[in-house]
């Protein structure tokens, strides 16, 4: 049985169609990612189906139950950690862990105990009675982490679970998350815009523009998809009949001219390389530098959804949450 | 269904606030104390049509003032529920299967804590200027109309919260709203002074009943009889708390 089910999933917000037609499943213990520039609908997927959104249409489930006809036992059975800090800053963490402990109806021995497991689990045992407004970011994340994982949900889900956090701190959270679904056979879905992120954690990752989803796939399976390496030549002289020549090979897939850099997609790259120097010394045409590389997943979103960066298409608040945010995760 | 838990720890919420915050504390009692100091002291001889000559108007102006204490804390509920939204807790809120109601009435119960405790602050206060403490079995009878009149109007501003989406409209309308029901509710002077026009709209107001109550239990002197106040409010109370739950249950969280 799948943990979740999306069938048709759609958003709308006026004009604006947020969630176009979504249907994916996500299998039990898998960790799956939500990938796409800002705005895509990451979010507002996430929003519906931790119930606190409602769809314009389609439908989803949960370990079965129903996000429109059985909210309340898919809130039991979920936790989740929000785009935006959600932690009250003038409690401590502690505090706000007891909050979130007695709101799922613990009973006072079993929320001791799993407080202070839950403590364990992110580092923050020592740190449990400070109040949270003297937390660092990272520490705001981690608390939200073990607050998500109190009552024991069987999805988790993780809205930008790194977003504005140092090198560091990020690699750590990541730990966490691997260890988490490892350990507990826990379903999680997050969703990111950092591709490293999404590669490094994701079972399968759905790529999400304008709504739709555009690409679902192994990070494995959606890099072969570009099938073959990038190598980037900086050349001098006329370079018109050596891109004729590059293009009348059939193992070169595509050459990208920009002034004095070309950019070859090719299999077997590094074999490539001296037929290459080969061909432009026949031509009479000077190799100045090259570059081979394997294709990351940033290249196959980017072939997926454009280059162009996205403004994000914020409302009269973003601006004050942005502020808010900056001041909480100081 | 109502989950007691849940109440419970939204009211413990907000009582670690409240006692942790003592500047809120002393910005919600400074006003209501200037109106009663200045007013009392300076309308001390004035004879205000439509009072006995046996009610000074400081003993008329204490259940007043008391009743402005409990609406203007009271109204400033949904506001925090907006604070909360800003500060992404709300969210935190609404994704807890804890029943809709329970989430409104613990808001409700936190809230009429801390504007009883501060409207208690006033009456001790006002007793040191020369009002008369009333006996215990009225001085608990009125400490259960301060929570009606609290119940009404913190539900007022829940269900207004939910309908706004920022703290400065919300601000806006709490006032457009707020000082209409204190300025009728007669809680400065007589409401029977007013033009038969407005007084309409004081007779709309459940404030006005509020502090009539609270006026028969404190210095023995009414409009209505005590009953018909304690009705009403009581009315007013259980179908408020209906409103602001469902509200809860309609309002976006995001």
């Amino acid at each position: 049985m799948s943990s979740i089910q999306l069938n048709g999933l759609t958003k709308k917000f006026g004009n604006l169609t947020a969630v176009d037609n979504v249907t994916l499943s996500v299998g039990n213990g898998e960790l799956f990612g939500l990938l796409g520039p800002n705005g895509a609908g990451k979010t507002t997927i996430i929003n519906m189906l931790t119930t606190l959104l409602l769809p314009t249409s389609g439908s989803a489930k949960i370990e079965g139950y129903d996000i429109e006809k059985e909210a309340d036992n898919v809130r039991r059975n979920i936790g989740v950690i929000f785009q935006e800090p959600s932690l009250d800053i003038h409690l401590t963490g502690k505090e706000n862990l007891e909050f979130h402990a007695m709101m799922y109806g613990m009973s006072s021995n079993e929320r001791k105990k799993r407080i202070i497991e839950v403590l364990e689990v992110v580092g923050l045992l020592e740190k449990a009675d400070i109040f949270v407004e003297n937390y660092s970011g990272g520490m705001k994340r981690r608390l939200e982490i073990a607050r998500g994982l109190i009552h024991h949900p069987k999805v988790l889900f993780l809205d930008e679970p790194t977003l504005g956090l140092d090198a560091q701190t990020r690699r750590k959270i990541w730990e966490y998350i691997k260890d988490l679904n490892k350990k507990y056979a826990l379903s999680i879905v997050l969703t990111t815009h950092y591709m490293e992120e999404a590669d490094y954690l994701c079972d399968r990752i759905a790529i999400m523009d304008h709504g739709k989803i555009v690409s679902l796939d192994t990070p494995a399976n959606l890099k072969n998809h570009l099938e073959g390496d990038i190598i980037s030549l900086e050349i001098s002289g006329k370079s018109i009949e050596f891109i004729d020549a590059l293009e009348k090979n059939p193992e070169i897939k595509t050459v990208k001219n920009n002034e004095n850099s070309l950019s070859i997609t090719i299999i077997d790259g590094e074999k490539k390389i001296p037929e290459l120097f080969l061909l432009a010394q026949n031509i009479g045409i000077e190799i100045i530098s090259v570059n081979l590389r394997k294709p990351s997943l940033e290249d196959v979103f980017i072939q997926l959804t454009g280059s162009g960066i996205r403004e994000e298409a914020g409302n009269k608040y973003s601006h004050f949450h942005a502020g808010t945010r900056r001041r909480l995760m100081k | 269904m109502i989950q007691p838990v849940a109440i419970y720890v939204l009211w413990l919420r907000e009582m670690k606030k409240f006692v942790r915050a003592k500047s809120r504390l002393v910005g919600a009692i400074s006003m209501p104390v200037f109106m009663l100091v200045f007013l009392g002291l300076g309308f001390r001889r004035v004879a205000i049509p439509g009072l006995p000559e046996s009610v000074s108007y400081l003993q008329y102006i204490v259940p007043g003032i008391i009743g402005m204490t409990l609406l203007f804390t009271g109204a400033s509920v949904g506001m925090s529920v907006l604070m909360d939204r800003q500060f992404g807790f709300l969210k935190e809120v609404m994704v807890t299967p804890a029943s809709r109601i329970s989430i409104a009435l613990g808001r409700i119960s936190g809230g009429a804590t801390t504007s009883i405790i501060q409207a208690l602050m006033m009456l001790f206060i006002s007793v040191f200027m020369g009002f008369r403490f009333p006996v215990l079995g009225d001085f608990l009878l009125s400490v259960l109309v301060m929570l009606l009149i609290s119940v009404i109007f913190i539900s007022i501003s829940l269900i207004l919260s939910s309908m706004m989406k920022d703290v400065h409209g919300f601000n806006a309308l709490t006032n457009l709203v707020v000082f209409p029901l204190f300025l009728l509710s007669g809680a400065l002077f007589p409401v029977s002074n007013l033009p038969v026009g407005i007084r309409i709209f004081s007779y709309l107001d459940p404030l006005t009943y509020g502090v009539d109550a609270l006026r028969n239990l404190m210095i023995g002197y009414s409009d209505f009889p005590l009953y018909v106040n304690i009705g009403i409010l009581l009315t007013l109370s259980c179908v408020l708390i209906g409103i602001s739950s469902y509200s809860f249950r309609k309002s976006k969280s995001v």
